[in-house]
């Protein structure tokens, strides 16, 4: 699979690096403006560290599997 | 501030989405039709469109083939039947899945393998002959698109409910969007999209049993909260099985060990040929193996985020679930339980995820669907039976119109089951008829040399009826439960489990009586078919870590300490 084309890693890195950078997004204007009715767990921030872990293994994944290296 | 369950009762529907959310949905649709665009220059031969070039990673065959099992409505349903049955739930992932897939890898693939064969009734063709390969992929062909418009029909009801989205658009942006995917790319581009919704689905639902242990106080906690709300038994896995009564599926072992873990499961996993397809586009014969090894190591741990999160909701959820049939006003079902745990958990961004993970699953299910009947009908019947010496290019052209038609006939049936729902309890049962016979019918032409043509065929048949004519009894006079389930306080899973046992051992049965009045092959004919008569090649001088016995045993053991763990 990675011998010819852009491999599947590579949409799988960029879709999580994708949507980890709008959930961290969105976690962090939540940390400045905390919402009128919050979801259970509010404190804890989970968009803000989540969002940051999926960004992280999709930019991971991305540059690795990235079609130019693999060319 | 307003406590959850107040918003939730003041919500018309389970969750609302932001701006962001969205953008996380666009996002993958974009990214799918992406994918599809640009794999249609890799689908030009048979080869490339139907079995994906054969060219696949033990690691993209292995999570696909766990993938296309991995649904929307099968999330949202065994999430609601964990919140009702408890830890039992997860016996459909462990002894009803596990062995079956390590049978597959070990003693199966190798002949699935090495007779090239583009599908399971391809098998059947090759080691019993036409008669049973006609019955096997018009019955496939035929149950595969109705389940696809009725899994469609679920979904958009689903969303319908959760979202407050309008039916018609949900199956016309979805079916759509499968159509032009699977229609430019052939398999591959499925198989892409079916590991992509992997990856979606671990992102999207893992943070629920994190948050929900993190809630809860831990396992130990967990476990307390539940039987404080429902009863001990929920979070045993084999003690309460000793009789029908002590626990809350009404279910007793043997029909978990012997229906579910040595019929059904090895009947769905081993010759279903919506998941077998994937690992027969595996590069070598090694990771055809490897495969279904790897798809079990990860199913092990899937009930992390599909029963922990309805064991969670038992014990956090302020509501009570009930049935679907009694649902009240402003009430939810069991099928509820993972949307409101979603809710419960998942701010901007997250819940957007959530969502997608839920629309992945229903679409790469819909596409696995649409691309297992766009094989068999174009290789198994159309080929077979009405133009046998076409060109190839001509297969490739009807295999992408047969997608965008068995798409077009899903959503036909879609709106079908939208004006008679009942239908939908009866595709669903008549698909659950076919497995059991079948896996009888693949295993015995496998592992025993004697089994004819005629006996191969005729056992099918006398197997999918009997499988039929039990299912119509106990529909017909209720009391029968307690002559096919053994109990009359079995329930209808139970009663699931033991008709796939009844209907195997019938199959069994006509096959080798058949077998043994008719003349068999001779051996020359049943070479690479058959064990005993076939050289399986070998994987080449590899390191112990690097073989599919070393890890079959990994899998092994951690599936039984997981089991002496949750007893």
């Amino acid at each position: 699979m990675h011998n010819s084309g852009i491999s599947i890693w590579f949409f799988i890195g960029l879709s999580l690096f994708v949507n980890g950078l709008l959930i961290t997004g969105a976690g962090l204007y939540e940390f400045v403006a905390p919402p009128a009715n919050p979801v259970v767990l509010h404190q804890l921030h989970a968009g803000v560290w989540w969002g940051a872990i999926l960004t992280t293994v999709g930019l991971v994944y991305c540059v690795k599997f990235t079609p130019v290296r693999q060319a | 501030m307003i406590p959850f369950a107040t918003w939730l009762a003041l919500s018309e529907r389970l969750v609302r989405l932001s701006p962001v959310d969205y953008a996380v949905i666009v996002f993958y649709f974009a990214l799918v039709l992406a994918i599809g665009f640009y794999l249609r220059g890799r689908a030009n031969t048979g080869e490339d469109f139907f079995m994906a070039g054969r060219e696949m990673t033990a690691w993209v065959a292995g999570l696909s083939f766990l993938s296309a099992n991995l649904g929307a409505l099968e999330l949202m349903g065994w999430a609601g039947s964990a919140y009702q049955y408890g830890i039992l739930a997860t016996h459909w992932y462990w002894i009803g899945a596990i062995p079956a897939m390590l049978f597959l890898a070990l003693v199966m693939m190798p002949f699935y393998y090495i007779s090239k064969t583009h599908s399971v009734p391809g098998y059947l063709k090759l080691r019993f002959g036409e008669p049973s390969r006609i019955v096997s992929a018009v019955s496939f062909a035929f149950m595969t698109v109705l389940m696809s418009g009725v899994n469609m029909f679920a979904m958009a009801k689903v969303m319908q409910i959760v979202l407050g989205w309008d039916i018609n658009f949900s199956i016309w942006v979805s079916s759509l969007t499968v159509a032009v995917y699977v229609a430019l790319g052939g398999l591959r581009s499925a198989i892409f999209n079916e590991v992509l919704q992997f990856f979606l689905i671990w992102a999207g639902a893992l943070l629920i049993p994190i948050l929900g242990l993190y809630e809860t106080g831990g396992w130990s906690n967990l476990k307390v909260l539940i039987a404080q709300r429902a009863s001990v038994e929920y979070v045993h896995m084999w003690s309460g099985l000793g009789s029908f009564t002590t626990n809350p599926m009404g279910i007793h072992w043997t029909g978990i060990v012997f229906g579910l873990g040595a019929i059904i499961s090895m009947g769905y996993w081993t010759t279903d040929f919506l998941v077998v397809q994937r690992i027969l586009t595996a590069k070598d014969i090694r990771s055809a193996e490897m495969a279904p090894i790897i798809g079990a190591g990860f199913k092990m741990f899937v009930p992390l985020i599909v029963i922990l999160p309805g064991l969670l909701g038992l014990a956090v959820l302020p509501m009570k679930l009930t049935a679907e049939s009694a649902v009240v006003a402003g009430g939810h079902s069991y099928n509820d339980v993972l949307p409101l745990m979603l809710a419960r958990y998942c701010g901007p961004g997250l819940l957007g995820l959530g969502i997608t993970a839920l629309i992945a699953g229903f679409m790469s299910g819909m596409a696995g669907n649409v691309s297992a009947f766009t094989t068999v009908w174009t290789y198994d019947i159309y080929r077979a039976l009405i133009n046998k010496n076409a060109s190839d290019d001509h297969y490739v052209s009807m295999g992408r119109w047969t997608t965008v038609i068995g798409v077009l006939i899903s959503v036909g049936t879609a709106y079908l089951v939208m004006q008679f729902a009942s239908i939908m309890d009866y595709v669903q049962a008549l698909f659950s008829f076919f497995i059991a016979p079948l896996f009888g019918t693949v295993v015995l032409g496998m592992l025993w040399k004697r089994a004819t043509g005629q006996g191969g065929f005729w056992g099918l048949l006398c197997g999918t009826v009997s499988s039929i004519s039990m299912w119509a009894w106990v529909k017909i006079d209720p009391s029968a439960l307690r002559y096919v389930a053994l109990s009359p306080d079995a329930k209808a899973l139970a009663q699931d489990m033991y008709q796939a046992l009844w209907s195997f051992l019938v199959c069994v049965t006509v096959t080798v009586a058949v077998s043994l009045m008719t003349k068999p092959k001779p051996d020359s004919e049943l070479t690479g078919l058959v064990y005993g008569l076939t050289e399986v090649p070998s994987i080449g001088n590899v390191a112990l870590y690097q073989k599919p016995i070393f890890w079959a045993v990994v899998v092994s053991v951690v599936l039984i300490i997981l089991n002496i763990v949750m007893w």
